[in-house]
């Protein structure tokens, strides 16, 4: 008889649905991984709901609604092992902007009738919430990351997940750094590897979708960016984009937002 | 007991699967009418109007890319365009190409993401592709393999799939030589085949009886099948340049949605593949125009769920067109054009794999975005949902409680409502007094 299948539920929050979409981007694999558990909670995917306790819950989005905050709480009790997936789960999100800024305003910017809608002043990763077992990291996850730790937590070891800077993949893919050779802001240095140097590998500086890499030197970079000839603001909003909520960029946007 | 003597009948659905994002729906029917029908969409706001206000005109290409996870493309080319438009410039041909190559590619990874996992399951009575796999293994297989080849296209030229890294106002940070485009020709040859398989395939499918007259609003360009610009044209008659866009359309606010719904002079209309199609027939290509008659499904085509074999036909059209751009390619001579910020308004239209996506920018002279305005298509078609739901039912009032409810779902999947971009969450509930 075959051994019972692991139950995988994936749980959406605040976000665009694209680290969810890069699971479905899992060409390849998607129909072998289907095969390896049994797919229970999928609502992008499926109409079937099967009922908890799950596996594992990938969850992906932030915390930015008063039902959120108590439904996270539900699906913590469901799961044996919660993995965040994406900036949105990690940090924040892009929508942690809120944050920095008067909420109710942002409210009568967007909507004629602020009354009709609920929303909670911060927008607050899941860690925030509930104890979280992993947290995957990128705006959006990449997808080799993802199928790794979906298998680490299956075969019940630890994730490789590097949580050293982007500097590492450009130096491993020979590429020209941006910044020393062609005088380009770039954020790779305090940003979390994962994506393959995307940003430099077509000539950008990195915008930091990773998030902050481990004990990142923020205050060095900023002088760096500085003496380049970015301002004060230009080195906020920077720190400011999709990671915004993370504690390093956070602090380091801080510093700088008033000039 | 016969439907017009039932007093009250609920259906309800918690969570509506296989879209984009989430949200809820009510249909309310009494003594065998129905009531009343909403479309409840509650995914939590993220509000990028207002986030926007204060940053860098150059920055709105990667934060409005955030909006959806599955047409960012679409947000950075309206953006990028009402930028370029506020500033006065325009882009050269060859960067303009380049653009509609990753914009084929992200309808057919789009394309092929509703019709072969989110929606074709309903039309074969499966709750997902990956049940349906069971029984037709090379049917998700082609689609797998067709969205694999369509992110590739994206991946090559704007660095990944979900929110591409090289796009900028004014063009790229970096473009691809003429070699590297050519490494696209093989697997968008073979798409191109499973297109074609998808278009009868999907053809053959049985399809429910509705029919609504609706007004349909799409782009129309002078040569191409639109994409990147055009007039906004509707069935209607309605014949405007990009600029008068909110002259015509309007949105408000209803208390059950976080989506603003939009109105065409006060009316509901729909965007999207079928109304590019109905509107544009004359732009596709020969071979798709041809296939499209053989299967028999021409404009006007009014049945929405038809949809699946227009957005077939386009992910056709899509490959068709991404192998003529990257046949023709000829590296720009400079990867972006310089663009320097003025005071003023931009403002751009683009045609997203779910239809129209308005963007408009108030910029100061410093180039910072002082005001944002974005409509996105789901919002556009909320109404339209809201009233083929109502007609459906009407006409259905016999279907068991199961089959009513899951027809409903489908009826609402026939747009790909993609409840992120339109801002919110969505919930199926049918309830019949």
């Amino acid at each position: 008889m075959r051994a019972r299948r692991p139950k995988l539920a994936v749980w959406k929050f605040a976000s665009c649905d694209g680290c969810q979409l890069s699971l479905l981007n899992c060409e390849d694999e998607l129909l072998a991984l289907a095969d390896r558990v049994e797919v229970a909670y999928f609502l992008e995917a499926s109409r079937a709901v099967v009922r908890g306790p799950y596996d594992l819950s990938l969850v992906e989005g932030s915390v930015s609604t008063p039902e959120d905050a108590d439904r996270i709480r539900q699906v913590r009790k469901a799961s044996r092992y919660l993995v965040t997936i994406g900036a949105c789960a990690t940090a924040g999100g892009v929508q942690a902007l809120r944050n920095f800024a008067d909420c109710q305003e942002f409210l009568s910017t967007v909507y004629a009738r602020p009354e009709f809608i609920r929303t909670l002043e911060r927008s607050t990763p899941i860690a925030d919430h509930v104890p979280v077992d992993f947290e995957l990291r990128g705006c959006p996850v990449d997808r080799a990351q993802l199928l790794e730790v979906i298998s680490a937590f299956l075969a019940g070891r630890r994730p490789r997940v590097a949580t050293h800077s982007v500097c590492v993949e450009c130096k491993r893919r020979g590429l020209v750094c941006v910044m020393v050779a062609q005088g380009t802001p770039c954020l790779g240095p305090v940003t979390q590897a994962g994506c393959g140097a995307l940003c430099p590998g077509v000539r950008r500086g990195c915008y930091g979708c990773f998030g902050p890499a481990e004990s990142p030197n923020t205050a060095s970079l900023a002088r760096a960016w500085s003496q380049l000839g970015a301002t004060a603001q230009e080195v906020a909003r920077a720190f400011r984009t999709f990671n915004a909520a993370a504690d390093a960029f956070r602090a380091e946007s801080e510093r700088h937002e008033r000039g | 007991m016969s439907e017009a003597r039932r007093p009250t009948r609920t259906v309800r659905v918690d969570a509506l699967a296989r879209v984009e994002g989430e949200g809820r729906l009510w249909v309310r029917m009494r003594r065998g009418r129905v009531e009343e029908v909403r479309l409840d969409i509650y995914e939590p706001p993220r509000f990028f109007e207002a986030l926007l206000r204060g940053r860098d005109f150059r920055e709105a290409v990667d934060i409005t890319a955030r909006i959806c996870g599955i047409c960012p493309w679409a947000y950075q080319m309206s953006a990028a365009q009402a930028m370029e438009d506020a500033c006065g410039i325009r882009v050269p041909r060859g960067v303009r190409d380049l653009r509609r190559l990753v914009y084929c590619g992200e309808w057919i990874e789009s394309h092929a993401l509703h019709v072969y996992l989110l929606h074709a399951p309903d039309f074969l009575g499966y709750d997902s592709a990956v049940h349906m796999a069971r029984d037709h293994p090379e049917a998700v297989r082609r689609g797998l393999e067709l969205r694999k080849v369509g992110n590739l296209v994206m991946s090559l030229v704007a660095g990944r799939s979900v929110h591409p890294v090289n796009a900028r106002v004014g063009g790229f940070y970096r473009v691809p030589t003429r070699e590297e485009l050519q490494s696209l020709v093989d697997p968008l040859r073979r798409a191109r085949d499973l297109a074609e398989q998808t278009v009868r395939w999907v053809a053959a499918f049985p399809f429910p009886g509705l029919e609504r007259e609706v007004e349909f609003v799409a782009l129309r360009h002078a040569e191409e099948y639109p994409i990147l610009e055009g007039r906004i044209a509707s069935s209607g008659g309605l014949d405007v340049s990009v600029r008068e866009y909110e002259e015509h359309f309007q949105e408000i606010q209803v208390p059950h949605s976080t989506a603003l719904h939009s109105l065409l002079h006060g009316r509901p209309y729909v965007v999207g593949p079928t109304a590019r199609f109905n509107l544009n027939f004359d732009r596709l290509t020969p071979s798709v125009q041809d296939l499209a008659r053989e299967v028999g499904v021409v404009p006007p085509c009014r049945n929405p769920f038809q949809s699946i074999v227009v957005r077939s036909l386009e992910i056709l059209y899509a490959c068709e067109e991404a192998l003529r751009l990257v046949e023709a390619y000829e590296p720009p001579a400079e990867p972006a054009v310089d663009v320097q910020p003025r005071e003023g308004v931009g403002c751009a239209a683009t045609e997203a794999p779910r239809g129209v996506l308005y963007h408009r920018y108030r910029l100061d002279a410093s180039g910072t975005i002082r005001e944002a305005k974005i409509v996105p298509p789901t919002a556009q078609n909320q109404r339209s949902v809201e009233e083929d739901l109502r007609a459906f039912v009407q006409e259905n009032l016999h279907l068991d409680h199961r089959q009513l409810t899951w027809r409903c779902e489908q009826v609402v999947r026939n747009y790909d409502p993609c409840i992120s971009c339109a801002t919110h969450f969505l919930r199926l509930e049918v309830v019949r007094e």
